[in-house]
């Protein structure tokens, strides 16, 4: 082999792929492949190149293409390379096109021609070389060109042939369904092709045919049960075996089939259930491949028509995988546990405590599994829990889809199943904190809207506390420089409109803040707008209330400058607000009504207070108004002319227009005639919704119907927590008492909120008492609820928790209070929970906290287990070390299992490899020292080059 | 469907990528940079899986660890995490049978018979093969054809009476 060295190439080769596994840095890498591509480019244009050097070069370029840089000046050679007689120079050609190319590069048609040619090959190898390219190779154009061929070779002599074109076909039914829908069929001859192999690679395109439509093959659900039992029962070959198991892919593809057929059809479904049972009972739980089928076959179970009897199989399968040490098995056990929790909700309580484990795991794949499961078995009893831990996790992760993803999840369920206003509004809070640009702006309107309507109409007095609450709550963060924009817009919305409703803070103060938040985002427009709209509030508000006001020195220079603003909008606020300064307390009240932001605005659209001044005018000749839209373009004329009737007095002046204002065209034409004038409330239709309601209006669309803008989509979230809001807000006002005598406490408390919500929630040293809490409200304890609705402090929190239908949860909400360890320390809260809180600590003592594991820990041990908490859990962990202990062993010594297998079903082409186990020394050493010889030298840049793989 | 197979030494150098699907280099670049970043994050004794959209929307992940190589698999959810941990048992089992003890190197300078052996096992992105002993039945052929282009054994075209295997 002259020049090659004992790895089938040149040196030059090995000196490249050494000097890079050298290489120090990136650019000293690219340095170096920079200089490869310099010699290639020359040498592989040189004429007569030995066809061995140039399956060598292409070989360099396919290197050299995987480290990231382009070759694409060595394609053409690949393609020519493809023609080729030689099979090796001909597979090369082909590998290297098949990775260098897409399938729809210019080069693609010097190919085909090729590929029709070595379809016809009388050499079988030839023909799955040509029929791989193809799966890669052949786009929508170029399928007419070889699908006839690929069709006839379904029906090769040899099954690595059929197999491969059934592979094919598959591929082109990717590309373009319809190039090949005529051909479907030959997917359901296949099925039952002589040959396994064949079968089995039939059921990859059926598979992707059924996920688009089940019902043509209804008709096969008897044949795919029937294949799988004869698998099942080992009739296939023994080369089909992996692992004792036989043919798992077989297996595992036809349980996916079967989950799509059987769900929804119970005749379908009936057929399936003995086969599944009998999968189920004969699976090696010990292998790998076992437990793989074992998951398929619970994910099958989940998706068919439910039969009681398999669902309890596939809930101790589940268990199983839950108990197990792999972390492996516990994400399958989790995956498998969201399945089925859809169908039998009840079966995740038995899991609580390994779910709450794999939700601490510092696996963090597991740890999103798990989240994905809580989201799926929230209801409203572990909504607070469950979310909190949520909040925690999105602060805590930087990857941005997750963020968003675990953030929309938050609002969701928190929109869906709040137990409370407050706590919804602080949950809102954090979820704004941390990832508000990345929720929907919408949430944003959703708590403004809260804020602003309360929990009903009637109870004014926890309306304003909710309001108070969430000003206080503002205040504390509103300085903080990296809050979200959508979040400062609610903020300066609320602090505008209630920051000085109770009378707890100046109004100077919150102007001051407003003050400081226009400074500190002086590039956004938008929050300069809400805020310098909350400042003409509060000023009105205080006016109004006939207080002494002066404008602070900033709110005066602020003024000044957005007077100069290069955004109208911002201008316009700021001429508003300096007229309003000029205006009487009366005047001013009038236009801005304390808390009126609820109130329906009607606009009475005709305008009729105009009536006689258009009339005047029209009698002195003016013309009449003509809507814009009918104004364009040459029907300008006859247009005027047609209206000419409507000029007739008679008509009372009822002009179309008024009818549909375009709000642009009167906005501009009206404000100097009502706004000095007219104070009523109605006088024209954009102007006074943003006085009233604030520049949400103008942040929204620029539209002018400001009220029905705040009222947008919002109506479902008005249902989830209209009714049992009210409730809550009965149970809080009786506690309003408790609430206004730990005021001050609140201060304290509040000043912790940023502080504490970021610590970890265990700051108990006994974890699995901690943990067992977590469990009982996540999942609920069942004897904790009667005991709970006779204690004493528990009445007025059954109110609270009206939230669903569910008798059985009334009581569920005070579970999670006494069981979120520590309570938050919301601000918000200091009302409603805090006095819960603290009623708890009186009136609970610690065991009845722990009763909701009672049910749970399954037998008499209770009593004992809630005091030995630790004991529970090394119970656990023992069991389910005995269990994995082999499959364990397996997964950190899988090839010495395997080879065993290989020396027991002895094949000839199976080299004495079988020998030994574990890396050969000799082996490794001659090996190293063939490379030495070659002037390839480990170094210690990359010591474990030369270390064998499975050592 | 099998979206890639990649395998990268413990130092993030590429040693061995197809994918299925076609993606432009810089693209196959970027997720084989994300990919090791996130792989190297991972503590010893965790799951094998991973889901990260970086990979691409709907997609997980599969890795393994042998000696200084990740062998890793992306993959969609018409697939079995646990299967496909298997499947590269398969592979690194034929790769063993073929190389003989193998190790990072022979990966690295006969990648084009690995890439050989990879479309035995998986072919345009379906599981196609479970079995390294067929896998290496095949792949002895074509080598013994690639040597002597004169053993080639031809077959009738006729389809009549061909047996199992």
């Amino acid at each position: 082999m002259g020049s090659q060295g004992g790895f089938g190439q040149s040196k030059e080769f090995l000196d490249l792929v050494k000097s890079i596994g050298e290489a120090r840095s990136k650019s000293e890498e690219d340095r170096i492949v920079l200089h490869e591509i310099e010699t290639l480019k020359r040498r592989i244009n040189e004429p007569d190149i030995p066809k061995r050097k140039m399956k060598e070069y292409i070989i360099r370029l396919v290197y050299i293409e995987m480290l990231g840089h382009d070759a694409s000046f060595g394609y053409i050679h690949a393609v020519k390379m493809t023609h080729d007689d030689s099979l090796l120079l001909k597979r090369t050609g082909y590998l290297a096109v098949t990775l260098f190319l897409n399938e729809d590069h210019d080069l693609i048609i010097l190919i085909v021609n090729t590929i029709q040619k070595d379809l016809k090959s009388d050499n079988f190898l030839v023909v799955c070389a040509a029929l791989n390219a193809c799966c890669k190779l052949i786009n929508e154009e170029t399928i007419p060109a070889v699908i006839q061929q690929v069709v006839e070779l379904l029906g090769h002599q040899k099954e690595a042939v059929r197999k491969k074109a059934v592979m094919a076909l598959h591929s082109f039914h990717q590309r373009s369904s319809s190039s090949v829908n005529h051909l479907i069929s030959n997917f359901r001859k296949k099925l039952s092709d002589n040959d396994p192999g064949v079968m089995g690679a039939t059921l990859c395109p059926l598979y992707d045919l059924i996920v688009i439509d089940v019902n043509p093959y209804k008709d096969l659900v008897a044949s795919f049960v029937n294949i799988l039992k004869q698998v099942a029962e080992r009739r296939l070959p023994k080369t089909y075996d992996y692992h004792q198991t036989p043919a798992p892919f077989i297996q595992i593809k036809l349980l996916k089939i079967m989950a799509l057929l059987g769900s929804g059809d119970k005749k379908s479904s009936e057929q399936m259930y003995t086969v599944i049972g009998d999968i189920m009972r004969k699976s090696d739980t010990a292998s790998n491949i076992g437990n793989a089928i074992l998951f398929e076959c619970i994910c099958c179970i989940s998706s068919i028509q439910p039969s009681p009897k398999l669902l309890e199989t596939a809930a101790d399968a589940i268990a199983k995988f839950l108990k197990s040490d792999s972390h492996n098995l516990k994400y399958m056990g989790i995956d498998a546990l969201g399945r089925l929790i859809r169908i039998n909700p009840d079966i995740a309580e038995q899991h609580q405590l390994a779910v709450i484990d794999c939700l601490e795991d510092p696996d963090d794949t597991l740890k999103r599994k798990t989240f994905e499961l809580l989201y799926k078995m929230t209801k409203s009893s572990n909504v607070e829990v469950i979310v909190d831990r949520m909040i925690d996790y999105m602060i805590s992760i930087n990857d941005s889809h997750y963020k968003t993803e675990t953030a929309s999840r938050c609002v969701e369920l928190a929109e869906q199943f709040a137990p409370s206003n407050h706590w919804f509004i602080q949950t809102m809070n954090k979820v704004f904190q941390h990832a508000g640009d990345l929720v929907n702006p919408k949430v944003a309107h959703n708590l403004m809207r809260l804020i602003a309507e309360g929990f009903g109409e009637d109870d004014d007095a926890a309306d304003s506390q909710l309001r108070s609450s969430a000003v206080e709550s503002y205040l504390k963060i509103v300085d903080d420089p990296k809050l979200p924009s959508a979040f400062l817009q609610v903020i300066c919305w609320v602090l505008g409109e209630y920051g000085t409703a109770d009378g707890k803070y100046s109004a100077s103060y919150i102007s001051g803040k407003l003050c400081d938040v226009a400074e500190a985002h002086s590039s956004d427009d938008i929050i300069r707008a809400y805020a310098v709209t909350a400042l003409m509030k509060v000023y009105c508000f205080e006016k109004a209330a006939g207080r002494k006001t002066s404008l602070l020195p900033e709110c005066q220079s602020l003024l000044e400058e957005l007077s100069a603003s290069h955004s109208s909008d911002l201008q316009q606020r700021a001429y508003e607000f300096r007229a309003i300064l000029d205006l009487d307390a009366n005047a001013v009240e009038n236009i801005m009504p304390l808390d009126a932001s609820c109130e329906d605005i009607e606009i009475d659209k005709s305008l009729p207070f105009l009536d006689n001044y258009v009339h005047k005018s029209l009698e002195q000749g003016a013309e009449p108004y003509i809507p814009e839209n009918e104004r364009s373009g040459t029907l300008n004329i006859s247009n005027i002319i047609n209206r000419n009737p409507y000029e007739h007095p008679a008509h009372s002046l009822r002009f179309e227009a008024y009818e549909v204002p375009k709000p642009v065209v009167p906005t501009k034409l009206t404000p100097a005639v009502t706004y000095p004038t007219d104070l009523v409330p109605v006088p024209e239709p954009s102007y006074q919704p943003t006085l009233s309601s604030g520049p949400i209006s103008d942040a929204g669309s620029g539209s002018g119907s400001g009220s029905t803008e705040l009222r947008l989509r919002l109506d479902g979230v008005q249902k989830k927590w209209g009714k049992p809001a009210y409730s809550s807000a009965a149970a809080s006002s009786t506690s309003t008492i408790d609430s206004q005598r730990t005021t001050d406490n609140g201060a304290t408390q509040s000043d912790n909120v940023t502080s504490k919500s970021r610590e970890p929630r265990q700051p108990h040293v006994e974890v699995s008492e901690e943990k067992q809490k977590l469990a009982a409200s996540l999942f609920g304890g069942r004897t904790a609820r009667p005991e709970r609705k006779q204690s004493g402090s528990a009445a007025g929190h059954s109110k609270v928790s009206r939230t669903t239908n569910h008798v059985e949860d009334k009581a569920q909400p005070t579970t999670v209070a006494t069981a979120v360890q520590p309570p938050p320390p919301d601000l918000l809260d200091l009302g409603e929970s805090s006095g819960a809180v603290s009623s708890y600590s009186s009136s609970v003592d610690p065991f009845k906290q722990l009763e909701g594991l009672l049910d749970l820990s399954q037998d008499g041990h209770a009593v004992t287990t809630t005091s030995t908490g630790p004991d529970l859990m090394s119970l656990y962990s023992g069991a389910s070390t005995n269990g994995q202990n082999q499959n364990q062993n397996q997964n950190l010594n899988p090839l010495i299992n395997e080879k065993d297998n290989m020396n027991g079903a002895p094949n000839p082409s199976n080299r004495t490899a079988s020998l030994t186990k574990g890396p050969s020394l000799k082996d490794a050493l001659d090996k190293d020292a063939l490379v030495r010889q070659m002037g390839v030298n480990p170094t210690s840049q990359n010591p474990n080059l030369f270390s064998d793989l499975l050592g | 469907m099998i979206r890639a197979v990649i395998v990268i030494n413990d130092q993030g150098k590429p040693r061995l990528v197809k994918f299925y699907d076609y993606q432009p280099v810089e693209k196959q670049q970027e997720i084989i940079r994300n990919i090791y970043g996130v792989l190297c994050s991972r503590a010893e004794n965790v799951s094998n899986f991973v889901q990260d959209s970086t990979f691409g929307p709907d997609t997980r992940l599969v890795y393994k660890t042998f000696a200084t190589l990740y062998f890793i698999v992306i993959f969609d959810d018409s697939e079995n995490e646990l299967a496909i941990l298997d499947l590269m048992q398969v592979f690194v089992e034929t790769l063993d049978k073929c190389f003989g003890n193998v190790c990072e190197l022979d990966i690295v300078f006969n990648f084009n018979k690995v890439h050989t052996i990879l479309d035995e096992i998986i072919l345009g992105g379906q599981v196609v093969e479970m079995s390294s002993s067929e896998v290496v039945k095949a792949l002895d052929d074509i080598t013994r054809l690639e040597k002597n282009p004169n053993s080639i054994v031809r077959v009738p075209k006729s389809i009549s009476g061909w047996q199992g295997r």
